[in-house]
C-alpha cells in the first residue's frame, strides 16, 4: 500500500495527468446513443435488483414482472397506460416550445387547471342549454382560451418589464388553484362536502364521445394528432425556427430582424393554450369533474418529459412512456408486494438517474490515461 | 430503429398473456385509499382494515390495498381493475371516491362495493352500492363530557371563575359532519358545566399544522381554557401542548405530544364495518344499505383518557354516560338541552337526500329530539346553537 502511494505522488509529480478526462463527443451515431441508454437502463435494473433484495427480500424478477403486469396486464391497464401516457404527452408539448424558447414556464400546471376549470363551467353552466355537437367546441375554445390567457400574463410582463417567468409563473398556478378552490364553494355537490362530483351523470352532456367502446379512443387520438402537428411547428415552420433562434440567442434574433418580445408572447399564448386543451380533456374526457389538484403535478413532470426528449416530440412519445410506466408498475409493486409506495419511488428514482445519468455518457466521453507500466 | 420498435411490439404482445394468471378461487376483497398510512384519516382505516382479514382468517392472496388512490377518475379505474382481479368486495374510504365508486357498481354488478363517508346509497338504491358512516357525535359527546369535569375541577381549584368558562374548538370547514361533532362535544361539557360556552375557529381545511396550530393559539388568547379540533393534524394538540391549555383530540390518541395536556381523545372504529361487510359478502347475507357504527356495536370509541390531567371520577362517570347513550336514556341532541336564538326548536328540517338545489327534506326533531344519523348515516346536523359563536 505505502509503496503504492509513494509511486502515484512520484508520477502526480513527473506528469501532473488526472485520472481521466472529459471531451465533448463530436458526433454520436444514433446506434451508439441507444447502445448508452440500454447499458445504462441494464445497470438500473441490476443496481434496483440489488436494492429490492437487501431492503425487502423479495424476488427481483417478481418485481419487475410485477411492473410489466400492472402496466399491461389486461386490456384496462394498457388502455390507462395510454391514457396517462397521452395525458402527460398534451402537457408535455404544450411546454416544449416554451422551453425551447428558454422561457422558463413552470407554470404549466396552472396553465391546464385554469382550462379545465373553463370547460367545467361550461358543463355546469350550459350542459342543459347546448347539445353536444355545440358545448364540446365551445368548451374546446373556452379552454384554450383561458389557457392561453394563463400563459400571456407571464409573457407580456416578461416582454414588457424583464419579470422573472420562473417565479410569475409558478405563482400562476396557485392563483389558479385557488380560484378552483373558490369555484368548488359554488358547484360543490352535496353542499358542504368541498366536493363537486361528477358533473351531468346522467345527461352526459359536455363529455367527449366515446369512440367504439373506448372512452380513452378519441383523447389519446387527440394527442397523437396533437404530437405530429407539434413536431411540424417546431421542425418546418418558419415560426418554430424563430423559436430556436430566440432560445439560442436573443441578440442574434434581434440582429436577423425577429421581433423577440412577439416570439415571447406568441409562444406562450401556444404553451398556455395546449395547457388549455389538456384541462379539456382531463375533464371532459377523463374526470368530468374538478378539484384543486385534478391536474396532479403533471405540469411539473411534464418539464422532465420535454428535457429528456430534448424537445424532439416524437421522442417524448417514449419518455413519457418511460415515466408513465415507471409510475404505473411503482404503484402495482407497491400493492402487489403490500410495501409501501416509497420503496417504489425509491426504484424509479433509481432508474431515472441512470437515464438521465446516460445522456451525459451520450454528449461526452471518458478518456482514461493508462499508466506507463514501467514507472509502476 | 426498427428493430428496436418490434422488439417493443413483441413485448407489449407477450406480456398481456404472461400476466394472465389462473382464475382465483375463493373471496377476494380490494380496499381503496386516498393516501397511505402517513395520513392519520387513512392510517384509521388501514389498520381496521388489516385488524378485520386478520380475525376473519383472510390470507394475504385474498385482500388487495390500492393506496394513493386520487378522488378522480382514477378511483373507478382503480375499482374496474380490483373487480378484473377477481375481488368480490370493494370499499373506498374517502368522501370524493363516491361517484366513481357508483360509476362502478353500476358497470360490476355482481361486485359489492362499500363507500365510507358517503350520502348516496340510499338514493341511488343499487343492489350493490353501500355507504357508511359512524354516530360519532356519541364519542364527541363523552368526550366533551369529560371536558365539562376538567373545567368544573379548574373552577373549584379557583384558577377562573364558572361565568369565565369558555371552550375553544378548531373546525376544519363550517360543514354538517363539523357542526354536529362541535356541537355533540358542546353539549356533552354542558351536560356537567351548565356554565361553559364555546369558540370555533374553521381553519378551511382538513389537514393544515400551521393554520391549526395558530387557531388554537388565537382561541387560547382569547380567553379559552380548554381546546378541542375536528381536522386531522398535530397542530391543535402541539400549541394546547405548549400553552399548557387542557385539549381533547380526535381519532388519535395525542398523549405523547401532551403529556400533561392531552385530556381525552374519540374516533370512529371501522373494524366492525369491515367484518361486517366481509362477513355478508363471503355468506350472501344481506348488508346494512346505510350502515351506521355506534358506541353500542364498537363502531364509536373514546380512547387516550389521560387520567393525570382528567379530573377525578372522569372513568367512572364516562361508563355510566356511555351505557346511558346506548340504552338511549341520554340523547345527545336532546332538544330540552339547548336553544336557538333564545327559542327551543320543535322542529327542523334537514337536508338529508342529495339533490341540486340543496332543499331541506326531512323533519329530523321529533320525540323532544334531533334525530342525528338516523335517515341516513353521514351527519346532517347543521344548526348553530346559542353557546357557540365562530370567530374570523
Amino acid at each position: 500500500m505505502n509503496n503504492n502511494g509513494t509511486t502515484i505522488n512520484k508520477n502526480a509529480q513527473q506528469i501532473h495527468e488526472p485520472l481521466f478526462q472529459v471531451t465533448k463527443r463530436a458526433y454520436t451515431t444514433w446506434q451508439k446513443a441507444w447502445i448508452i441508454r440500454a447499458v445504462a437502463i441494464a445497470v438500473a435494473l441490476v443496481i434496483c435488483a440489488v436494492v429490492i433484495v437487501l431492503v425487502t427480500g423479495l424476488n427481483p424478477l417478481n418485481v419487475y414482472g410485477t411492473m410489466f403486469e400492472g402496466n399491461f396486464g389486461t386490456e384496462r391497464k394498457i388502455w390507462n397506460l395510454l391514457r396517462e401516457i397521452a395525458m402527460l404527452l398534451c402537457v408535455s408539448l404544450a411546454v416544449t416550445p416554451a422551453f425551447k424558447m428558454k422561457f422558463w414556464n413552470i407554470g404549466a400546471e396552472g396553465q391546464s387547471l385554469i382550462g379545465a376549470l373553463a370547460s367545467v363551467a361550461c358543463m355546469i353552466y350550459l350542459g342543459d342549454k347546448l347539445p353536444n355537437g355545440v358545448l364540446i367546441p365551445v368548451m374546446l375554445i373556452s379552454s384554450v382560451l383561458a389557457g392561453a390567457l394563463w400563459g400571456l400574463i407571464p409573457a407580456y410582463f416578461k416582454a414588457k418589464f424583464n419579470t422573472n417567468e420562473t417565479l410569475f409563473t409558478l405563482m400562476m398556478n396557485y392563483i389558479a388553484m385557488q380560484l378552483v378552490a373558490f369555484c368548488i364553494v359554488f358547484w360543490e355537490n352535496p353542499k358542504n362536502s368541498n366536493n363537486v362530483g361528477v358533473i351531468n351523470s346522467s345527461s352526459k352532456s359536455g363529455w367527449l364521445p366515446v369512440i367504439g367502446d373506448q372512452k380513452y379512443l378519441l383523447p389519446v387520438l387527440i394527442v397523437a394528432l396533437l404530437t405530429a402537428v407539434m413536431f411540424i411547428y417546431l421542425r418546418y415552420s418558419k415560426q418554430g425556427y424563430e423559436i430556436s433562434v430566440v432560445g439560442e440567442s436573443q441578440n442574434t434574433a434581434k440582429y436577423v430582424g425577429i421581433n423577440v418580445k412577439k416570439v415571447v408572447l406568441r409562444t406562450m399564448a401556444i404553451s398556455g393554450a395546449i395547457c388549455g386543451i389538456a384541462g379539456f380533456l382531463i375533464t371532459s374526457g377523463v374526470d368530468h369533474s374538478i378539484r384543486s389538484d385534478t391536474i396532479g403535478g403533471l405540469g411539473f413532470t411534464a418539464i422532465m418529459v420535454s428535457w429528456l426528449a430534448k424537445f424532439n416530440p416524437i421522442y417524448m412519445v417514449l419518455s413519457s412512456f418511460l415515466i408513465v410506466f415507471l409510475e404505473i408498475g411503482a404503484s402495482s409493486i407497491a400493492t402487489d408486494f403490500k410495501l409501501n409506495e416509497s420503496i417504489a419511488d425509491v426504484l424509479t428514482g433509481i432508474i431515472l438517474f441512470f437515464i438521465i445519468g446516460s445522456e451525459f455518457f451520450i454528449q461526452y466521453k471518458l478518456k482514461f490515461h493508462k499508466r506507463d507500466k514501467k514507472e509502476a | 430503429m426498427k428493430k428496436l420498435l418490434a422488439l417493443l411490439l413483441c413485448l407489449v404482445m407477450v406480456i398481456p398473456f404472461a400476466g394472465c394468471s389462473e382464475e382465483e378461487e375463493g373471496f377476494k376483497v380490494g380496499f381503496i385509499f386516498l393516501h397511505d398510512e402517513n395520513s392519520t384519516y387513512d392510517k384509521n382505516f388501514i389498520d381496521a382494515a388489516k385488524a378485520a382479514t386478520e380475525k376473519l382468517g383472510l390470507s394475504e392472496d385474498q385482500v388487495v390495498f390500492k393506496v394513493n388512490i386520487p378522488e378522480g377518475a382514477e378511483c373507478y379505474e382503480a375499482a374496474a381493475e380490483l373487480a378484473d382481479d377477481g375481488c368480490d368486495l370493494i370499499f373506498a374510504d374517502s368522501f370524493g371516491h363516491e361517484d366513481y365508486m357508483i360509476q362502478a357498481a353500476k358497470e360490476f354488478s355482481d361486485v359489492t362495493f362499500c363507500h365510507a363517508t358517503g350520502t348516496k346509497a340510499h338514493t341511488e338504491k343499487l343492489p350493490n352500492y353501500f355507504n357508511a358512516f359512524a354516530s360519532i357525535y356519541e364519542g364527541r359527546y363523552l368526550a366533551g363530557v369529560a371536558a365539562g369535569m376538567k373545567i368544573n375541577q379548574m373552577i373549584e381549584e379557583g384558577k377562573f371563575t364558572a361565568d369565565k368558562a369558555k371552550m375553544g374548538y378548531v373546525g376544519a370547514f363550517p360543514y354538517a359532519e363539523v357542526k354536529s361533532g362541535l356541537t355533540s362535544f358542546y353539549l356533552g361539557a354542558k351536560s356537567v358545566c351548565p356554565t361553559v360556552t364555546m369558540e370555533v375557529k374553521y381553519t378551511n381545511s382538513w389537514f393544515d399544522i400551521s393554520a391549526e396550530k395558530e387557531a388554537a393559539n388565537a382561541l387560547i388568547s382569547d380567553g379559552c381554557i380548554l381546546v378541542s379540533q375536528h381536522a386531522d393534524s398535530e397542530g391543535a394538540p402541539k400549541a394546547c401542548a405548549e400553552a399548557g391549555v387542557p385539549n381533547v383530540a380526535y381519532n388519535i390518541d395525542t398523549r405523547e405530544w401532551g403529556p400533561d395536556t392531552a385530556l381525552i381523545s374519540s374516533k370512529i372504529n371501522w373494524q366492525p364495518y369491515f367484518e361486517h361487510i366481509i362477513d355478508a359478502t363471503m355468506n350472501d347475507k344481506e348488508i346494512t344499505q346505510d350502515y351506521c357504527g355506534s358506541l353500542a356495536d364498537g363502531g364509536v370509541e373514546i380512547l387516550g383518557l389521560n387520567e393525570t390531567v382528567a379530573a377525578p371520577g372522569t372513568k367512572e362517570k364516562l361508563e355510566e354516560v356511555k351505557q346511558k347513550l346506548i340504552s338511549g336514556e341520554i340523547k345527545v341532541f336532546d332538544t330540552a338541552t339547548f336553544t336557538k336564538d333564545g327559542a327551543t326548536l320543535t322542529e327542523y328540517m334537514a337536508d338529508v337526500d342529495s339533490d341540486a338545489e340543496f332543499a331541506p327534506d326531512t323533519q329530523a326533531i321529533s320525540e323532544g329530539y334531533f334525530h342525528e344519523s338516523e335517515f341516513r348515516s353521514a351527519p346532517y346536523f347543521d344548526i348553530d346553537i346559542d353557546g357557540i359563536t365562530t370567530i374570523e
